[in-house]
């Protein structure tokens, strides 16, 4: 455990390493990105693939990062990140920092694989899987990631099937089923939480990976100021937890007495606005099971 | 605030002008923000207790901390989200439809 | 002293790889080019190559894996065939446009379906267009010593494009033949240590890579590096002679001929089988037939002049492709006739298509295409060794 002081607004790196991008205002990953980069300074070679973070970064001649930084192709964000360290510490660097970034495909989808690899081969890097529940920059597509009900252009709410039908992959614990060093859940409603976790990965000696739950506006129907709200609200429903992977032992930061209404959490949101009383108990009740689980096995 | 210079977009005359590769230095701003807003974030400076929140949740980046801990915004790349507005407990920001 | 050890083409590669001193290996085992991945393994885990192995989970990350670490100016080597060449085959104009020098050795192998695991250059072909520098070698010392010559091409910063180095599956790649070892000080200093593009990304100089450019861009940045590709052909031009002095042996360029230059008949041809054609145009010649051969050892960029010259002479020329585009004819045929054209040169050609999956290409099946060459009669497109009526 750390002795160090932990970060704050106040104490945090007051530069900015990302700067001038084209992301739609409000955007939670951007969010993410900017103060996740002021964790880890201007030494932190990045890695990005195909996504919003990509595509709005990165658009000749504007350049939005103060980094070095590459785009990776759409499914070797991890492969790319860790190619890089493998070159780093071979040209002689001590204690190369390079971080991949990347969203719901590169992730859970067409990147897991690289990802799984990667972990696997147990090299030091960092991965942050900005959350935003689809595949937004190619025009709001579910993606592995989306929830249980929502809305997206490939699965609408139809005359037949409303909305999503499949429950949201479970990447922390599948990356901690590799064993990984350090991994964690954070979301841009708890902005503290998320950088002393990127401090935390920072310093870790190993893989370790921090899924960032990542309001987006457009994609998720609501208004643009509320995208850090969303994310804090969302840890006080329990549909999303702040927890961590640490030394084989998962642990929950936060337990909250008392849930918020999930239903009036997601009908802030026009891409849940379909939803009925039936899908609204099938959200609760799996919500309540995996509290249950998790308050009985961890700590 | 910025700190950096903006970059002028180059300019090609021959292929020996394009650069290497598809590389381009990092930190090269051409463009500014400020056509996207429809609304833009206003500071009541009096109702400003400097607690730095703004400037933590700007997805932007475009929110500094003045030397006397008062919220200032950069208008070249402010987006008008309104984040800064919902978040500003003491309400101190007052979103305001700019006249173009 | 010199140092000689009795190797398949695989080991030779290795070796080769060995005294090139990469930083980085990251590679996937595929056959028939497993052997050189676990030489190379087993000099990483005795001590004797002092390199990062990286034991990527995918052909797409191995050569993802080399795009991060070149990407930051490590020397960087990998190596696959087949149907790995393929499920990468999305990277490599990643690489190619990035112009990051990595060196790739490729066992030529056939494509699925149906699976067949021996050699012919369906898998290289397909990828004709990467933007890759696309070498092909004819026995296991050019194998060794391309890719020493490989890495200093692919770092000169005037070319800074990634080496595609074509083995022939089995053939080549499982063959033994004595290769001399050249001394690891004289590939020092042949080779010396990589000098890191100013491109790449660096502590000193913060770059972004792999950009997006919009249509008003795009297409410039892909014409300079079409026509920066063709500055290969002087640069191996003068690696070649250097190699000449620093080891006692070339390989003549991109083009190599033998006993072409009276031929009246030649055989254009690409990797191991011209070894067989030289024995079957000795025999030949023997028998008073003015018969030759042009080895061709580069596809990409593609020789223009140097083809032209060597086979302008001849009265037909048969190209012997181990591919086939489908629905139209083997593809260096393609290149060829191209070429020609190009030139303004009228040349009767054959495209003799043979040795798809491994399908034997006999010194028999080679005495009939000069043979058909010498006649003039038969189809243009012809089906060497088939098993059946067409």
């Amino acid at each position: 455990m750390s002795t160090a002081a932990k970060l704050n607004i106040r104490n945090l790196d007051s530069n900015e390493y990302f700067y001038g991008h084209k992301a739609c205002g409000g955007c939670g990953e951007s969010l993410a990105l900017r103060l996740a980069l002021k964790v880890l300074g201007d030494d932190a070679y990045l890695s990005l693939p195909a996504g919003c973070m990509a595509a709005v970064s990165f658009i000749y001649p504007n350049m939005a990062f103060k980094n070095n930084a590459i785009i990776t192709p759409f499914a070797s964000t991890a492969a790319v990140t860790t190619g890089i360290a493998a070159g780093l510490e071979a040209l002689g660097k001590e204690k190369p920092l390079s971080v991949g970034f990347a969203g719901d495909g590169g992730t859970a989808d067409i990147g897991i694989q690289s990802l799984s690899g990667a972990i696997d081969r147990g090299e030091k890097f960092i991965y942050i899987c900005t959350d935003n529940e689809a595949y937004m920059n190619t025009g709001i597509q579910k993606s592995g990631l989306t929830p249980f009900g929502a809305s997206t252009t490939t699965t609408p709410s139809g005359k037949v099937i409303h909305g999503n039908i499949n429950e949201k992959k479970n990447m922390f614990e599948i990356v901690a089923a590799h064993g990984i060093k350090y991994a964690a859940t954070a979301s841009i409603g708890y902005l503290d939480d998320f950088i002393n976790k990127v401090q935390k990965a920072k310093d870790c000696d190993g893989p370790s990976y921090i899924h960032v739950y990542s309001p987006c506006p457009t994609g998720w129907g609501h208004g643009a100021e509320l995208s850090v709200d969303l994310g804090k609200e969302v840890v006080d429903t329990g549909l999303w937890y702040l927890a961590e992977y640490e030394e084989g032992e998962f642990k929950l930061n936060r337990k909250p007495k008392e849930f918020k209404s999930i239903h009036d959490h997601l009908v802030r949101q026009a891409r849940f606005r379909h939803i009925g009383e039936d899908e609204l108990k099938v959200i609760e009740e799996t919500r309540d099971a995996k509290w249950a689980k998790m308050l009985k096995n961890w700590n | 605030m910025k700190d950096f210079e903006m970059s002028s977009r180059p300019e090609w005359r021959s292929l020996s002008d394009i650069p290497m590769g598809s590389s381009c230095p990092s930190f090269h701003i051409t463009d500014i923000n400020a056509g996207w807003r429809v609304f833009k974030p206003v500071v009541h400076i009096e109702k400003c207790i400097g607690c730095y929140r703004c400037y933590y949740v700007c997805p932007d980046g475009a929110i500094h901390m003045t030397s006397g801990k008062k919220a200032q915004m950069d208008f070249d790349f402010c987006k008008g989200c309104g984040i800064c507005a919902h978040e500003c407990k003491p309400k101190a920001i007052e979103m305001i439809k700019e006249e173009k | 002293m010199k140092d000689f050890a009795f190797l398949n083409g695989n080991e030779a590669i290795a070796y080769g790889v060995k005294l090139s001193r990469p930083h980085v290996i990251a590679a996937y085992p595929i056959t028939p080019q497993t052997k050189a991945v676990e030489k190379l393994s087993a000099f990483v885990q005795d001590g004797e190559l002092d390199c990062k192995y990286m034991h990527v989970e995918s052909e797409h990350s191995a050569m993802a894996c080399s795009i991060g670490s070149s990407s930051v100016g490590a020397r960087t080597f990998t190596a696959t065939s087949s149907q790995g060449l393929l499920y990468m085959s999305e990277c490599l104009p990643y690489a190619s446009g990035a112009r990051l020098p990595i060196v790739m050795m490729n066992a030529n192998r056939s494509i699925a379906t149906p699976w067949n695991i021996y050699g012919d250059q369906m898998d290289s072909m397909h990828v004709l267009n990467s933007g890759w520098i696309q070498l092909y070698v004819e026995d296991a010392q050019e194998a060794l010593d391309m890719v020493i010559q490989s890495f200093k091409l692919a770092e000169n910063h005037e070319i800074l494009t990634p080496v595609m180095i074509n083995v022939d599956g089995f053939v080549l790649t499982h063959t033994y033949e004595k290769v001399e070892i050249p001394p690891q000080d004289q590939v020092d200093a042949f080779l010396p240590e990589i000098k890191a593009a100013p491109h790449l990304m660096s502590d000193e100089n913060k770059m972004s890579m792999c950009i997006s450019a919009g249509n008003q861009h795009y297409m410039e940045f892909k014409i300079k590096q079409h026509r920066d590709m063709f500055k290969v052909f002087d640069e191996l031009e003068k690696i070649d002679a250097d190699f000449l002095k620093s080891f006692g042996r070339n390989y003549g360029g991109a083009v190599e001929g033998y006993r072409n230059e009276d031929a009246e008949v030649l055989l254009v041809t690409t990797g191991s089988v011209t070894g067989t054609v030289r024995a079957v145009v000795d025999s030949m010649r023997d028998e008073g037939k003015k018969v030759g051969v042009i080895k061709l050892r580069i596809l990409r960029p593609f020789p223009v002049d140097e083809i032209c010259r060597n086979i302008s002479q001849a009265r037909a020329v048969g190209i012997l492709d181990k591919n086939i585009s489908f629905g139209y004819e083997g593809t260096v045929f393609t290149n060829v006739n191209s070429a020609l054209q190009q030139k303004g040169l009228t040349i009767s050609t054959t495209n003799f298509i043979g040795g798809l999956g491994g399908k034997d290409i006999t010194k028999v099946n080679i005495r009939n295409m000069f043979e058909n060459l010498l006649s003039g009669e038969g189809e243009t497109v012809q089906y060497s060794n088939m098993g059946c009526a067409l």
